[in-house]
């Protein structure tokens, strides 16, 4: 393994054709991914967040090459993805992983626990000798707290919390360097919550492992993660450490989001400020900050002109025109510090 | 849509269910995944179902408007009262004619309920021109006023979409649009917000809370998220390990929960507060879990299924099973040593 980043994004864009009409002819594109760029350091944990639809899953999935990018390049531990075959990128697969947001989908039924979680190691050639398997195999379901009996049954047999434990013990049975989790925990309730995310963290100590982890609940995402990246509308709008995030938010629309954390309390109204107006279409983007329609803030020139991501030093960047003077004084005070492969990347425009 | 409310006096709950009581056949011999569970939700009520993963929600859920798999599911006994029938009792085809109409049920996994080969708008037409009998355009307009509800955005695009062609979030409210098309008089929703963000949850929770006082609509509400029923449930029903453990309203349940699970439920939330300002990863500091696991069905411990979990277990707890009883003011609890009201 190399030193670096573990993984090296740039403008990478996932566009989905859309098709109409009785001849089915592409009238436009579902613009999932428009631009996103970002480094994961080895070790770290990089939360996603952002509305339903604004391209987290496809973001994901093309991280591992499992949708094709539009354009763009991914480097993993400093090979280029994009563009290689399957076969060459099959010794890279063992090395990353996804677990997927919908796990029934992902389970093939017709098998059982123990083939599930055993068929990465057939595939791989690895632990062969039966023993070997059989303990690997058993350590996992042991991890993720199902019983042992598990083992011999088949995935409509589970409920859908322990579904999803199962897709998690999939994923990290080789010991990836990379796991993209997909609203992992978004089906679990809060104690076996709690668990995953501690063997979770618990397995990045020991082993070092990066995540990429893509949730709606911001609580968990403030808890697990080392940076975190806000998306909108198919481009990355804010990234910085975690601690700094949640504590100064510099993106209207994160602090829309933050604000919006419900409290379990029943006793309370709520007093959520929920973020205002519609989401956009990806099928018909507002022009220029995608987010204008919404803003409080808007400015004339936010209609206009796509604000692009401004370092604020300390590893945070935004793309909002209100930081744009901040991030002057930043950039022409001399070197401030160590930041940690994060990039102010702009988006291409349009 | 019927615009005729059929609302029978606000004492006489919409669903009633007593005792209900279903086996799990396994290789072993039979196992009660469900086991005598009884709560009521009256129109325009909302009851929420919590319980570790594996207790039996999704399970009871299904039994009640008799879509468990059987086999291996079979429900041996209790009664379901809807709008005064026992639906345990209804023939078949009676009861799949008032599933998709009166008692409409929301899915936990939608790509298992959403058929892949058509488009959304398709699916949520379909129901639309079955049980109300309207014509293929008008159905195809309900669709898309049901995707807007549901905060899709260009709905009139999107209803033509196939299923993989959304994200999650998306696929989870088409179910709900799905559901809620043919003004169903109770919802059965089985974690219909798992997948959504807290903006998009709101606007459910609110287009549901609408329909709830507009027509009386009672919701049956299985969720996890501890958040949404503080806000949104009326009485909220613990399970574990197949069993009712405790029945509360949601203030009490809240504020001074009785059964030792609960207890631990409630501590489990993370809470910004408390995670923001100590700065950075969690790698110094852990969730509180409940320790230890769910037992299997197939092992049940003796008497309190919770007991080798429990920091307030007695001697009797491993002799005598704890029946659902009033504890105080409302609050029902499975439990010989409750927790004390703090
Ligand atoms: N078809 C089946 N065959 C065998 N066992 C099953 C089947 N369906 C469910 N079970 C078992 O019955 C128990 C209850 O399942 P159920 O789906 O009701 O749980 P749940 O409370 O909804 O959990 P979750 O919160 O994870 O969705 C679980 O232990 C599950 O493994
Ligand atoms: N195969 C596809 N064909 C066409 N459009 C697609 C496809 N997959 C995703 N999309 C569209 O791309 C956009 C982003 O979807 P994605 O699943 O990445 O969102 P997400 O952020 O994961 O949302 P959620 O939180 O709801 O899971 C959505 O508008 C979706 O409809
Ligand atoms: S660039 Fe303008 S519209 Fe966009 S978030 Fe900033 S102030 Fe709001
Ligand atoms: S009955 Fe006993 S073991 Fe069970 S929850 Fe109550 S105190 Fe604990
Ligand atoms: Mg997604
Ligand atoms: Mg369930």
């Amino acid at each position: 393994m190399s030193s670096g980043p573990l993984l090296q994004v740039r403008d990478l864009k996932v566009h989905f054709p859309v098709r109409g009409g009785l001849l089915g002819r592409v009238r436009g594109a579902v613009k999932a991914v428009d631009g996103v760029g970002f480094d994961v350091v080895r070790g770290e944990t990089l939360g996603l967040v952002g509305e339903s639809g604004c391209g987290k899953s496809t973001l994901g999935r093309a991280l591992l090459r499992l949708v094709e990018p539009t354009a763009g390049s991914i480097r993993f531990d400093g090979q280029e993805l994009t563009g290689q075959s399957q076969r060459r990128l099959r010794p890279l697969r063992r090395r990353m992983q996804l677990v997927f947001q919908d796990p029934y989908a992902s389970l093939n039924p017709r098998m059982t626990v123990r083939e599930i979680l055993g068929e990465p190691f057939a595939i791989h050639g690895l632990a062969r000798e039966r023993g070997e398997r059989e303990r690997e195999v058993s350590a996992l379901v042991d991890a993720m707290g199902l019983p042992r009996e598990a083992l011999e049954r088949y995935p409509h047999e589970f409920s859908g919390g322990q579904r999803q434990r199962i897709g998690i013990a999939r994923a990290i049975a080789l010991r990836p360097d990379l796991v993209v989790a997909d609203e992992p925990i978004s089906a679990l309730d809060v104690s076996i919550q709690a668990q995953i995310v501690n063997l979770l963290v618990d397995l990045q100590r020991e082993r070092g492992l990066t995540y990429v982890f893509i949730a709606h609940d911001l609580k968990i995402v403030e808890y697990v993660s080392t940076r975190v990246a806000v998306m909108y509308l198919g481009r990355i709008v804010e990234l910085a450490p975690a601690a700094e995030l949640y504590r100064r938010p510099r993106h209207p629309y994160t602090q829309a989001l933050l604000s919006s954390v419900p409290v379990p309390d029943p006793g309370r109204a709520r007093t959520r400020l929920l973020v205002p107006g519609e989401p956009p279409s990806p099928l018909n983007p507002p022009s220029g900050c995608a987010f204008h329609p919404r803003c409080p803030h808007v400015m004339e020139r936010c209609r206009r002109e796509s604000p692009p991501l401004y370092p604020l030093g300390g590893g945070h960047t935004a793309a909002c025109f209100l930081v744009e003077g901040d991030s002057r004084e930043v950039t022409a005070a001399p070197a401030s510090g160590g930041d940690a492969g994060v990039l102010a990347q702009p988006p291409s425009p349009g | 849509m019927t615009a005729a409310v059929q609302r029978p006096d606000a004492e006489r709950p919409l669903l009633d269910v007593r005792g209900l009581t279903a086996e799990l056949s396994l290789e072993e011999g039979p196992v009660r995944a469900v086991d005598g569970v009884s709560f009521s939700v009256p129109p325009g009520g909302t009851l929420g179902v919590v319980g570790e993963s594996g207790c039996g929600k999704s399970l009871t859920a299904l039994s009640v408007l008799g879509l468990a798999p059987n086999p291996p599911v079979r429900v041996v006994g209790g009664e379901v009262l809807f709008q005064g029938r026992d639906l345990l009792k209804l023939p078949e085809a009676e009861l799949r004619r008032l599933r998709g109409h009166h008692a409409a049920m929301v899915f936990q996994e939608p790509m298992t309920s959403l058929n892949p080969v058509f488009t959304v708008g398709e699916q949520i037409a379909e129901g639309v021109r079955l049980h109300l009998g309207a014509s293929r355009a008008k159905a195809r307009e309900r669709a898309v006023e049901m995707l807007r509800q549901v905060g899709i955005p260009a709905p009139e695009e999107r209803v033509d979409a196939y299923p993989h062609q959304l994200s999650g979030g998306m696929r989870q409210r088409v179910m709900i649009a799905m559901a809620l098309a043919c003004d169903p008089a109770l919802l059965i929703a089985d974690e219909p917000t798992t997948a959504l963000d807290v903006t998009i949850q709101a606007q459910i929770l609110d287009l549901l809370k609408r329909l709830q006082a507009e027509r009386g609509m009672a919701v049956m509400l299985i969720t996890h998220d501890l958040g949404v029923v503080a806000e949104s449930c009326d009485t909220v029903v613990v399970m574990y390990a197949g069993r009712v453990v405790e029945r509360a309203p949601v203030r009490e349940l809240f504020s001074r929960p009785a059964h030792p699970y609960t207890a631990g439920l409630l501590r489990s939330i993370p809470s910004l507060q408390v995670a923001t300002g100590e700065g950075g990863a969690a790698s110094q500091r852990r969730l509180r879990a409940i320790p230890g696991m769910v037992p299997s069905l197939r092992r049940l411990p003796s008497g309190c299924a919770f007991r080798d979990r429990c920091d307030r277990a007695l001697e009797i707890c491993a002799r005598v099973v704890p029946p659902l009883e009033p504890k105080r003011d409302g609050q029902l609890a499975a439990c010989h040593n409750p927790v004390p009201v703090p």
